[in-house]
């Protein structure tokens, strides 16, 4: 068993991935949070894929592919933000235009370089085990800022997320908080992109929150079960990729689908369990029959 | 005492300290024109019912208060500045509505929200901030909750919840967005003490309601409020046919008793039930 859990960290790619995994993890845990009680998952999506256009322009201009890729993504972050000021269209639709005309010129970009690109496609289906120990540097560094702001500004955010005209009222900057939490989600995404690609991206933001919110009543509680459940997903998916010889990232994203599956089940509040012990517990709680 | 605001004209005297001055306000949405040309003084410890149908602009009113809403034109003055100044002073309470009640928040966790401005970015809560919470609570008769998620109460717990973080926050003035819709009696009559002993107190009460019977009877001043002022004036102004008429343009019914006032939103009929007085777009 020890060997079984051991023999693969004599590798250091498997270090290093499982470094990355957990700390992307955790990153996207607490964001996670944030984006699925905002409502805010489809521009995830979109983000992600937006920023595909930017890393194909960093190869092509041989600059850092992370600079390209978080130049896109914050930019669309924001630029998401001041069309849903605008309100001339509804949200979703104008997300839609952007997400799929952003990802195509990517593919338009992509499609004039010449040969097999192996940069670029694990950018899009994501390798963690191909992350170099500059990049991991670079996640910590990212992640910590992104988790040190949330830190500083937690009541805040909380409060501009339950009740923003309540917290605008009582003089907090709800819209600064606004753009400063799609700029934070956009930074997330450019961190996590490596880890488990464009197209999968958005499951490590929002499978972990959305579980914690099947089984917790406290946000602060659901961002300690999204945490957990990304920690989870982050270790035994890698082992999964490693002794079945798998993609990795798609292997956490599955583990922490199949978690949140039996969270479903399981829940207090939406699950059959859960179902079957209110309608005991409404049944005991009747008056007996006189 | 009364300082009443007619058609324009304050006939407030400047002795009577003000804690909100619109002159000449008009706001909206978009391009749209919510509320026009409103000039209304609300003194110091007012308990003011703002009413009128669906779509008046009562909510406006109270957003471009809250400096929620930049005003078209006008000006606006709230506690001697300019909306947003003096925002910590200010409770906003909103629609029961606009509010996710999915959000996994408990009842502490969301009267301790009413805390947040005061207690400063980067510190957590304090004792003070507890104890706050706890009074709060309390007053509103709901600190046996105070772990509960909110979206498992009832509607009017919900309206106690809120009305406990506007309270925590200590303060000098109150704007509601229908405080006392749709709660059973008990918790209208509770909240409306609440209200009352706020405004005794010298803080100023501002809230939105569709219930006529209550703005007459437990609220001390009213303002009339259908894309206008119609009329603003003592509590009991609510009750007059003529003001009801060009307020609701011809959708309320005033049962005989006079005292139980119900509004019909849409209603057709050829004669009125015997006993029952309908006004009808000012011809009654």
């Amino acid at each position: 068993m020890l060997d079984f859990l051991l023999d693969p960290m004599a590798y250091g790619f498997m270090q290093r991935g499982l470094v990355a995994a957990i700390m992307v993890g955790v990153v996207c845990a607490v964001m996670g949070a944030f984006v699925v009680l905002r409502g805010l998952a489809f521009i995830g999506d979109a983000v992600s894929h937006a920023a595909f256009p930017g890393l194909v322009i960093a190869y092509m201009l041989g600059i850092p592919l992370y600079i390209g890729a978080a130049v896109a993504a914050v930019g669309t972050s924001l630029a998401i933000g001041a069309v849903a000021k605008r309100g001339a269209l509804r949200f979703d639709t104008a997300v839609g235009v952007l997400f799929a005309g952003t990802f195509a010129f990517g593919i338009l970009l992509f499609s004039t370089i010449e040969g097999f690109v192996s940069d670029l496609f694990s950018y899009l289906l994501g390798n963690v085990l191909g992350i170099t120990f500059a990049d991991i540097v670079q996640v910590a560094v990212l992640g910590l800022i992104v988790l040190a702001i949330v830190a500083v500004l937690r009541k805040e955010l909380l409060y501009a997320s339950f009740d923003p005209a309540g917290a605008a009222a009582s003089g907090l900057p709800v819209q600064t908080l606004d753009y400063l939490l799609l700029g934070l989600v956009g930074v997330t995404i450019v961190v996590s992109i490596q880890a488990v690609g464009i197209i999968m991206v958005v499951a490590m933001l929002v499978t972990p929150a959305a579980t914690g919110q099947l089984l917790v009543d406290r946000f602060w509680d659901l961002v300690k079960v999204a945490i957990a459940v990304s920690l989870v997903a982050a270790i035994s998916g890698l082992y999964l990729s490693f002794y079945l010889n798998v993609a990795s990232g798609a292997s956490i994203v599955l583990v922490e689908t199949l978690i949140f599956g039996i969270a479903l089940v399981l829940s207090p509040k939406t699950g059959w369990l859960g179902r079957r012990r209110r309608a005991r517990a409404s049944i005991a709680a009747q008056p007996p029959a006189a | 005492m009364t300082a009443a605001v007619t058609d324009g004209k304050a006939v407030t005297a400047r002795s009577v300290a003000v804690a909100v001055q619109l002159t000449g306000v008009s706001a909206g949405y978009g391009h749209r024109v919510a509320l026009a040309d409103v000039t209304l003084s609300i003194p110091t410890g007012s308990l003011l019912a703002v009413i009128g149908p669906n779509g008046a602009g009562k909510s406006t009113l109270l957003k471009a208060i809250a400096g929620l809403l930049r005003p078209f034109s006008g000006t606006i003055d709230v506690l001697d500045g300019p909306p947003g100044r003096e925002a910590r002073r200010i409770a906003y309470v909103p629609q029961a509505e606009v509010v996710d009640w999915a959000f996994p928040v408990t009842v502490g966790d969301v009267v301790m929200m009413g805390r947040v401005p005061l207690i400063g970015v980067g510190r957590s809560a304090g004792s003070a901030d507890r104890a706050a919470v706890a009074a709060a609570l309390d007053t509103v008769g709901m600190a046996h909750a105070v772990r509960r998620q909110v979206g498992a109460l009832s509607g009017g717990q919900r309206r106690r919840v809120f009305l406990a973080r506007a309270i925590a926050a200590r303060p000098d003035l109150y704007l509601l967005d229908e405080p006392v819709t749709g709660v059973d009696a008990t918790t209208q009559e509770d909240l409306m003490d609440v209200l009352e002993a706020e405004a005794r107190a010298g803080r100023t009460v501002v809230a939105t309601t569709h219930d006529l019977a209550c703005a007459s009877q437990r609220f001390h001043q009213a303002a009339f409020v259908s894309g206008r002022i119609v009329a603003t004036g003592p509590a009991n102004i609510v009750l007059d046919p003529e003001l009801l008429a060009a307020t609701y343009g011809g959708h309320v019914i005033v049962l005989p008793a006079g005292e139980r006032t119900v509004i019909d939103d849409a209603h057709h009929h050829d004669e009125p039930p015997p006993g029952e007085r309908h006004f009808h777009d000012g011809s009654a």
